[in-house]
């Protein structure tokens, strides 16, 4: 933009010469567009896309889940009695375990370091339809860690099949590679989600994360401490629906036998995440920013 | 236009916006001045609908902000130093709120250029000094060439050339017809660049009226006069009904004197003077006169709290 030079001794000032409107003052050469979410998610998008945290904790997971895979794959396929057929997809389970903490992270920061450094504000400002930002980040997260997670499983999941073909696994069936893929990488992807709503609840970056690694190791940590037999029953509760085990139920390698089964976990993410969405988006509109 | 009816904003017990109405017009530039802890950014806030007012009403061009479909284009504001992430460049950070409004790509260019920071374009704002700092936030307000213009205390950090390059900015944006709101909590800034003043304290309106109008109301003009003939030009001035008081070292005040008046009448009875001055106390003595009683952080030096110290306090800076 030019910025001329105060020109006082004008007679009449252009801007009055406006009287079709009750509000008189300058008008702008730059088209009027009227925005809708597609502008948000590009916003969103060009924010996650251009700080280094983003990079940092993408590839760090996929780091961990294809260096945990192809060393899982190694010791399994040297050791003597291999998978006595099973299927070989079970075996990316650690990778993704330990990987979910990097889209727990990464889901949090999506909103909650947007408080820590003031950042909120002026997204704000930019969009004062606050859901429609909470949604554009949503969205935008959701397609990027749902794409990283499904390749990065699938290479894995390929990897494995590959290596221990010979050894006496089953061949995994169509619903197995589903689930195996598609589903994990739906579920951890949710995962983020719904750390990425907490984020915006709890809008403290380091509290948030905490919050959602509790969440995942909390129940097994505890289960392991319930001794006492007239606690058996929620002991096992906290087992079968403690996260880990949720994840293993892609795997069809379940830590228990009763519990969550089939595609079980997604419903019960999904709706966790839908109740967390539902608080943020009130909160959002309620609190001040 | 910014219009304010009954704003109020309450934090609990605490009523940090007090029932505040007032109008920001187009074509000038309107300082919004009040001590630290006034609520100015509280207001601001509330127009650019972060902070949601306990009660009452604020527009934007007639509507509230929460209606505004591509707000950059209606309103740029600078609101704090560094409201971004530190790890974006520069072109990225302008480029997010220009994709969230539908703002041409070429115009995050064209701001940089304006606020002088192409150069560091393409560099982490974390490593920017307080004063680039400033010309991004003011580059972002820019963004959407928007008919408004709200800065909270843009002079902060910046050096005397950026200082001098913001008022020429500010003053410009007014006379292409642009509302322009800017707050300060320092009265000599203000006086150089706001042709309306709305002045508040502890969240209550306390003056709204043009800048002229505060001065010629709120600063005392006198006449400074010295003369080897001090008793002779008493007694004449003793005639003409001229009252004048003196003020130590042989000098004489005349208030509201004029100084020509005074000239001739010595002149006609042979009088020497050595000074014949008019003179205005300082414009920041009558803003703090004007909020003495709502400061809220006053630095104690003593313990008794006793109104005519300040006014000693107040003296002191206009004479001085």
């Amino acid at each position: 933009m030019s910025s001329p030079q105060p020109q006082m001794s004008q007679a009449a000032p252009s801007w009055e010469a406006a009287p079709g409107s009750p509000y008189p003052g300058y008008t702008s050469p730059i088209p009027v567009v009227r925005t809708h979410l597609g502008h948000a998610i590009a916003s969103e998008w060009t924010k996650i896309r251009s700080v280094r945290s983003t990079m940092w904790t993408l590839g760090v997971f996929v780091l961990l889940v294809v260096g945990i895979g192809t060393l899982t794959g190694v010791v399994v396929a040297n050791s003597d009695p291999a998978l006595e057929g099973e299927s070989p997809l079970g075996l990316g389970f650690f990778g993704l375990l330990l990987g979910s903490m990097c889209i727990i992270t990464l889901g949090v920061l999506t909103t909650a370091s947007e408080y820590g450094t003031g950042m909120v504000r002026t997204t704000m400002v930019a969009c004062p339809s606050r859901g429609r930002v909470l949604a554009a980040k949503a969205i935008v997260f959701f397609l990027v860690a749902f794409v990283v997670t499904l390749v990065s499983a699938s290479l894995v999941a390929f990897l494995h099949v590959a290596m221990l073909e010979g050894d006496g696994a089953k061949s995994p069936s169509g619903g197995e590679w589903l689930k195996g893929t598609v589903g994990i990488a739906a579920y951890v992807a949710l995962l983020g989600l719904l750390s990425l709503a907490v984020g915006s609840i709890i809008r403290h970056s380091a509290g948030a994360i905490t919050i959602m690694i509790g969440a995942v190791l909390a129940p097994l940590v505890i289960a392991l401490f319930m001794f006492s037999e007239s606690l058996s029953a929620v002991r096992d509760a906290l087992f079968e629906y403690s996260i880990p085990n949720q994840l293993s139920v892609f795997y069809a390698n379940s830590l228990s036998q009763s519990g969550p089964s089939g595609w079980d976990p997604l419903w019960i993410i999904l709706g966790a995440t839908a109740v967390a969405f539902a608080a943020a988006f009130a909160l959002l509109e309620k609190r001040d920013v | 236009m910014i219009e304010l009816e009954g704003l109020t904003k309450r934090y609990g017990e605490k009523v940090a916006v007090n029932n505040l109405s007032f109008t920001v017009r187009p074509g000038i530039v309107t300082g919004f001045l009040g001590p630290n802890g006034a609520g100015k950014s509280t207001t601001m806030r509330m127009i650019l609908g972060l902070d949601h007012p306990t009660a009452g009403d604020v527009r934007i061009d007639g509507k509230h902000y929460q209606q505004l479909k591509d707000p950059l284009t209606y309103i740029g504001a600078l609101l704090e130093a560094k409201a971004w992430h530190g790890g974006r460049t520069a072109y990225n950070h302008l480029l997010c709120l220009a994709h969230s409004n539908g703002i041409p790509r070429s115009r995050v260019r064209e701001v940089l250029d304006t606020v002088g920071l192409t150069a560091v374009a393409r560099k982490k704002t974390k490593g920017f000094s307080m004063g680039m700092g400033q010309r991004l936030g003011i580059a972002a307000a820019l963004l959407g060439d928007p008919r408004i213009l709200m800065f909270d205390e843009p002079v902060n950090g910046l050096d005397p050339e950026g200082i001098h390059w913001i008022r020429t900015l500010m003053k410009s944006l007014a006379a292409q017809g642009r509302t322009v709101f800017v707050s300060s909590h320092l009265m000599s800034e203000m006086a150089l660049t706001a042709e309306h003043l709305v002045v508040i304290g502890q969240g209550r309106l306390l003056a709204d009226t043009s800048m002229a109008d505060f001065i010629a109301r709120n600063s005392r003009s006198y006449v400074r006069v010295r003369s080897p003939q001090r008793e002779r030009l008493l007694d004449v001035l003793h005639q003409a009904g001229i009252v004048a008081v003196e003020s130590g070292d042989g000098v004489l005040e005349v208030d509201g004197g004029k100084a020509e008046h005074i000239g001739e009448l010595a002149s006609q009875h042979r009088i020497t003077l050595h000074e014949l001055s008019p003179q205005q106390a300082s414009l920041e003595e009558a803003f703090m006169q004007l909020t003495a009683e709502s400061v809220e952080y006053h630095a104690h030096s003593e313990t008794r709290p006793e109104p005519p110290r300040q006014q000693q306090w107040g003296e002191g800076w206009k004479r001085g």
